[in-house]
């Protein structure tokens, strides 16, 4: 850890990226513009990312596209196969599967999205302060980083919500307190390799304030691995929620989640196939869109990588 | 080297130590007790009970004076009774279950790490050909698809439409196809990412070069040279992966209906059997601890350049 703090020689990897896009002979590109260029030639990342765009619209739309309220019972279409009024059948209750579906979209995107967003709220400033400062306040708080990654993720998160109830908040709760650990390492990392470097010092000798070091110069060079962080936390999120439903701590019941439909109609498998099937595909979907576009932004927001 | 282990063994007993503290001060932090559980099967007792109950079990004496009975207790490996089965004893529970979650575990360590490598190294070595987008793809699948998906979905297809493996069950072992697929599908995924692309680093090394310049069969400069320095970073992460594998997963047993400890892992948290969670959450620490030492000594045996110290 303590190899860190020496300064790098100055190797491609160590250049800030606006430093190696300027070096190129080439005609003038940003590095942002590099990265669309070189993530629209990956055909896989081009699938997920348009899969992820699709689902974003039926999360947000569910309101307009459901045919049906997702928690209508009818106990006169209980049970009922796949047919035109029922594209995916009925469950138990006699609730349109479909419907359910469309509204459990929204409640993964809001699970994988929202608690991102927390994670960033929470890992990325103690990174970047751990980062910066440096010293005892570093040592301090990833000495705590230590300990949280020392538990078991799922079982730490099963502890919280079976300590605070199931519900949507406290999912956001739980994921946000476990996932950050990673991200604020990341930050940390990245700032401390950044923070020696000669353009650093530059802005220092020209007087600009911590504020500006840390918002203008360090956050934006350490932006590209907290973006493809992201990326894979989004479908991490949504497993867990995914898999806290299936065991029951998840989602509150008439809220429909894919994890929950799959822990519900798991037992009817035998003679109703389609219940539990259509929840699997769309979480199976869903986790493969988010690493394909994941992997994709790796590869193109770091031009050192080899192919 | 023997010196190595039996310090790095030594070493196990603060970690454990550090582990069960901070694991019973969590558990006594959270809302519930085990006599007021949450689960759905609880039976509500009269608050005179309770008292009685607490008495008898210790429950209502002060927290340091539980954990150090504890501790007491787990030396002669005694975890107590568990107060979700209220009759058997948590060791007990435990000598029954652990051994067919390990079956299972080595079983589904064997298949990812066989598999993982075999198609991570294959990937590596036909760079950019089909073979390697298939390894790409396949591994993207199993890492990113969660096992009671695969779960439900194997069973669908190969016991309830094809009827080529029993739908439920632990006898045969016919049973235990699915649970280890399942179970090891999204590890053979994590092995053939980290093998393709520390095989990838290798295959361009200087000495790579030098085996064949020296005329050795692609078999032998792959087999010999390539992989075995390829696969220090895998067998990092192999070491863990059979202490969580082997301990049990709920999802594949609450599936497939095999009677193994994994289930104790979420049922002892949600009824707040504190006995069981000390004692599993004391089994996966003592078993990672294990592997971590097995895994640096076999450091040694892929590279001895590398020092005990």
């Amino acid at each position: 850890m303590r190899d860190a703090l020496i300064p790098q020689p100055p190797s491609p990897k160590n250049l800030p990226p606006h430093t190696l896009a300027l070096s190129l002979p080439r005609r003038e590109t940003s590095y942002w513009h590099d990265a669309v260029r070189r993530l629209s030639r990956n055909r896989l990342a081009v699938i997920g990312g348009v899969a992820v765009a699709l689902i974003m619209v039926i999360a947000a739309g569910a309101d307009f596209l459901a045919p049906y309220p997702y928690a209508k019972t009818n106990f006169a279409h209980a049970y009922e196969s796949p047919s035109a009024p029922h594209p995916m059948g009925t469950d138990p209750l006699g609730r349109d599967l479909l419907s359910r579906m469309i509204y459990g979209a929204r409640i993964s995107m809001i699970v994988g999205v929202g608690s991102q967003v927390l994670v960033i709220l929470i890992g990325v400033p103690i990174g970047a302060v751990a980062g910066y400062y440096g010293g005892t306040l570093d040592l301090c708080l990833m000495r705590a980083v230590d300990v949280m990654y020392a538990f078991p993720t799922l079982l730490f998160v099963i502890l919280i919500m079976s300590a605070l109830g199931a519900g949507l908040f406290n999912i956001f709760f739980a994921i946000g307190i476990t996932g950050w650990v990673t991200l604020c390492r990341l930050t940390r990392g990245q700032f401390l390799t950044l923070r020696e470097q000669e353009f650093i010092m530059g802005a220092r000798a020209a007087g600009a304030t911590p504020r500006q070091v840390i918002f203008r110069h360090l956050l934006p060079n350490a932006l590209a691995p907290i973006i493809v962080a992201v990326t894979f936390g989004v479908p991490r999120a949504i497993f867990t929620e995914a898999a806290l439903s299936f065991i029951g701590v998840g989602i509150n019941p008439p809220l429909p989640s894919w994890g929950g439909m799959v822990g519900e109609y798991q037992q009817y498998l035998r003679g109703y196939w389609y219940m539990a099937t259509f929840p699997c595909i769309a979480i199976g979907a869903t986790m493969l869109s988010f690493s394909f576009l994941g992997d994709g932004l790796r590869d193109a927001l770091d031009p050192t990588l080899k192919r | 080297m023997l010196r190595y282990a039996l310090v790095r063994i030594a070493w196990l007993i603060p970690t454990l130590l550090a582990m069960a503290l901070v694991t019973f001060v969590i558990m006594h932090a959270t809302p519930g007790s085990p006599l007021d559980p949450q689960a759905p099967n609880a039976n509500p007792l009269s608050p005179e009970l309770q008292r009685n109950l607490a008495d008898k079990y210790g429950l209502d004496k002060p927290l340091y004076i539980q954990f150090f009975t504890f501790l007491k207790n787990v030396v002669r490996l005694d975890f107590g009774i568990s107060y979700i089965y209220r009759t058997r004893s948590v060791s007990e529970i435990l000598a029954g279950t652990f051994p067919i979650s390990l079956q299972l575990g080595a079983m589904a360590f064997v298949f990812a790490a066989l598999g993982g490598i075999v198609l991570g190294t294959l990937a590596a070595v036909h760079h950019n050909s089909w073979i390697d987008y298939l390894c790409v793809v396949l591994a993207t699948m199993g890492v990113s698809l969660p096992n009671f998906v695969t779960g439900v979905l194997l069973l669908l297809l190969f016991s309830l439409t094809l009827g080529l493996f029993p739908v439920a069950g632990w006898d045969a072992p016919r049973n235990w196809v699915l649970p280890t697929i399942t179970l090891g599908l999204p590890e053979l995924g994590v092995i053939a990412r980290y093998t393709r692309a520390s095989v990838l680093e290798v295959v361009h090394a200087d000495y790579t070069r030098t085996a064949r310049a020296k005329g050795l069969a692609e078999r032998v400069v792959v087999t010999r040279h390539v992989l075995k320095n390829a696969l220090i970073p895998v067998v990092t992460y192999l070491g863990p992966l059979l202490a969580a594998i082997g301990t049990g997963s709920f999802f594949v047993e609450s599936i497939y209906s095999v009677p193994g400890m994994g289930k104790f892992f979420v049922l002892s948290m949600s009824g707040r059997d504190y006995n069981m969670i000390m004692a599993v959450i004391l089994l996966y620490g003592a078993f990672l601890g294990v592997m971590n030492l097995v895994v640096d000594l076999t450091y040694g045996l892929l590279d001895p350049r590398i020092m005990y110290m």
